[in-house]
């Protein structure tokens, strides 16, 4: 397959490059920047007049849903919405059921994902058995397998000698773990953030505390054992400085944020939206303004959609019932580039957080576009205004707390290893 | 920066009038105003005791209780029943939701078998709102109480009460004493006392039964109850949960009755002429001494009346169209 991407501004965060450019793909890699090969006859020319070409993008959390979650989603359905959101890597938590925690697993999944169309599919495998915090998987295995890191998903990690023990025995691989910092036993009951909204609605809440106190541990484990940790979802900002001072010390550590953290606070859980029920949840206002420092200031490394898609039934429950999590891959670029445009950063440098940043945490080779590299792009319109509903989301999950608004900037061809999985 | 639309407040009508009771959280005084005088119309001024009137004739009020409260639900009923209204009375708990029907579902049901109103007991906050969203647009809602969220016409009967015995609201000082972070009571108290332009409201309770940023709703937070209740015209006592005595947030129910339980020496700390209110049941003993409880300043027994009262007001006012 060939193609001619015609006069679309090509934009790779990278390398800086923002110019008007034709790019010639073929055999899965970009062949031609501005200039084709010799004697190149495309089998298809796309007109990206108007479009962004950049780098397909890279999610450090996308839930499939399979094995075990069928009634929210399917792997066909959310690689499918995935392709839709301009990504073309992703990693997926081991928060299945059963988790994935069994090289059996890991190769079922792998090897169902490569025969559909979609995204490239990077397992996390589950830190111990089960998640369940006690027994430790077989990281070597998994690896083998194709896991490229290791996690416990949302679920607590109460003991701390297991948790000293998982960085060790990763340290040995050189394995990197990613660990989202939340208590065992703060906020175990809570649903919002322990804020204004939560004090007056009589939610369930969840201190700052709840990750501060699991982030300090992490740090001080991290700093005894030298392992590779990246920090999946903060919230706060007390969280987010206690980073940015490791990161200082040169401890060996990168974090990232949901998106919808980037742009929401817990003022938006105060009509009981269960759309709005996130974990971590939304904290306060100046939480969220600290979230968008550390972006700017490259305390945080990327941006990922924590993609979350959960059925109807699941939502339509009084707030502290409902199942958290909002649909994400479809939201992603046009939320970055909504945060940019607020934060008044040039699309080249938003861009970066959602492709060659992520794909640095998950040391794959995408991200970038350059002659020779993967011919992974997203084609995407900037101007394009859309609305969200049900209907305009491929992804099963329609829980967004954007139901109903407008955004800016809409995919309209994903290309993955050279193939055009996706068109609008 | 925009955040996301809020619908609009699901409690009023597009004219601005009564559709369902499901928070006092930013209902306008003008309706709290409405609702305590339709009440006092209730009341027979020479007897004090409730008029049996016939303004819902034909009107099917559905309590539906996914949590258990014979008190509550005794009130309702009795009120419902004054206004001449046919009641159903339903124990959720019991029965669909643990056949696996969602809260949703039962309600659907409920609503085919030609229900007007109704009054919802819940222990999630929000149920009510939940459900205020779902129904069709004739059916009105009253939250009987939805987690630790609200209890409005537990709020409203205070408020007929203090108003009854205290004059004005905006003329008063007033503490509420014991465990704010778990009561749906306090907030609806808290909301009323403020919206009705009460200057001074207190909440006086250990840390671990206070939400943090507490300030944020408009009150003073005092930690010892003798400072907390000095000088005010009423003390709102809180019930203190059983479940609750022993544990990580307190450490016994015999320390909490010596720091924060209302005794005769206590209560000294207040106006003389203060009044003690309490939403029962009450434990004597825990938060509340015997002594005080059965004293000439509580008017425990004159809330329930008043409950009565200012619940027929709330149906009417949804149902009876608005009088």
């Amino acid at each position: 397959m060939k193609v001619h991407i015609r006069n679309g501004r090509v934009i790779d965060p990278a390398s800086g490059l923002d110019q008007t450019r034709d790019i010639f793909v073929a055999a899965g890699h970009v062949v031609g920047l501005g200039q084709g090969p010799d004697g190149f006859h495309p089998n298809q020319v796309i007109d990206a007049t108007g479009l962004v070409v950049c780098p397909g993008l890279v999610d450090l959390a996308v839930r499939l849903r399979e094995p075990g979650g069928e009634h929210m989603a399917t792997l066909e359905s959310e690689m499918h919405a995935a392709a839709a959101g301009g990504i073309t890597s992703l990693a997926c938590p081991p928060d299945t059921d059963p988790p994935l925690d069994e090289p059996g697993l890991i190769e079922m999944l792998k090897f169902r994902a490569k025969h559909m169309p979609g995204p490239r599919v990077y397992p996390v495998g589950a830190l111990t058995w089960k998640l369940q915090g006690e027994r430790l998987t077989e990281l070597a295995e998994l690896n083998e397998a194709g896991c490229i890191a290791f996690s416990q998903a949302d679920a607590r990690l109460e003991n701390t000698e297991v948790l000293l023990r998982a960085l060790e025995y990763a340290r040995t691989f050189d394995l990197p773990v990613w660990l989202h910092p939340q208590d065992a036993f703060i906020g175990r009951n809570g649903v919002a953030h322990d804020g204004v909204v939560a004090a007056r609605l009589g939610l369930p809440a969840i201190p700052v505390p709840a990750e501060t106190v699991a982030l300090s541990t992490i740090l001080l484990l991290v700093r005894e054992t030298g392992a590779r940790v990246h920090l999946a979802r903060l919230s706060s900002r007390a969280g987010m400085e206690m980073v940015r001072r490791a990161k200082h010390d040169g401890l060996p550590v990168t974090c990232d944020v949901g998106i919808h953290h980037v742009h929401l606070s817990e003022m938006d859980t105060a009509d009981f939206n269960a759309n709005c029920h996130l974990v971590p949840p939304l904290r306060s206002l100046r939480d969220r303004d600290a979230l968008r420092q550390g972006l700017l200031d490259g305390t945080i490394d990327a941006i990922c959609s924590d993609h979350a898609p959960v059925d109807e039934d699941a939502k339509q429950l009084p707030f502290q019932e409902s199942e958290p999590g909002a649909t994400g891959v479809e939201l992603l670029l046009p939320l970055t580039l909504k945060w940019a445009r607020e934060a008044g950063l040039p699309m080249v440098e938003a861009l970066g957080l959602i492709t060659h940043r992520p794909a640095e945490i998950l040391g794959i080779p995408a991200g970038y576009l350059r002659l020779g590299g993967p011919a992974d792009l997203c084609l995407f319109d900037p101007e394009a205004a859309w609305t969200v509903t049900p209907a305009s989301l491929a992804s099963l999950g329609k829980n967004s707390p954007y139901l109903g608004l407008e955004l800016q900037g809409r995919v309209r061809y994903t290309l993955i290893d050279g193939h055009l999985d996706f068109k609008r | 920066m925009m955040s996301l639309r809020m619908t609009p407040n699901p409690q009023l009508t597009e004219d601005g009038r009564l559709r369902h009771l499901l928070t006092l959280d930013g209902l306008p005084a003008r309706i709290l105003h409405q609702i305590l005088d339709t009440a006092e119309s209730f009341i027979n001024a020479d007897t004090g005791e409730v008029k049996k009137v016939p303004l819902l004739r034909g009107v099917a009020i559905f309590n539906i209780f996914f949590e258990n409260s014979t008190r509550t639900r005794t009130t309702f009923e009795i009120a419902a029943k004054r206004l001449s209204a046919d009641v159903v009375n339903l124990n959720i708990g019991t029965s669909s939701q643990s056949k696996g029907e969602t809260l949703l579902d039962t309600v659907d049901n409920l609503a085919a078998m030609q229900a007007n109103m109704f009054v919802v007991r819940h222990s999630a906050a929000g149920a009510a709102h939940l459900i205020a969203r779902h129904v069709a647009p004739h059916i009105r809602v009253v939250n009987a109480g939805d987690g630790r969220a609200a209890h409005p016409t537990q709020g409203l009967l205070d408020m007929y009460t203090l108003r009854h015995f205290k004059g004005p609201i905006h003329n008063l000082r007033v503490a509420i004493v014991g465990d704010v972070l778990h009561s749906r009571v306090a907030r609806s108290q808290i909301h009323a006392l403020t919206t009705l332009g009460c200057p001074e409201v207190r909440v006086v309770a250990p840390r671990t039964l206070l939400p943090r940023d507490m300030q944020s709703m408009g009150v003073h937070v005092y930690e010892r109850l003798e400072e907390g209740i000095r000088g005010v015209d009423a003390v709102l006592m809180l019930r203190l949960q059983n479940e609750r005595m022993q544990g990580a947030r307190l450490p016994s129910a015999g320390e909490y009755y010596k720091r924060w339980g209302l005794t005769p020496e206590k209560l000294k700390y207040a106006r003389p002429d203060a009044i003690v209110l309490h939403p029962g049941p009450m434990n004597r003993g825990v938060e509340i001494d015997s002594e005080v409880a059965d004293g000439k300043q509580a008017v425990i027994l004159p809330q329930v009346t008043y409950g009565i009262a200012v619940r027929m007001a709330v149906m009417s006012l949804l149902a009876g169209g608005q009088t």
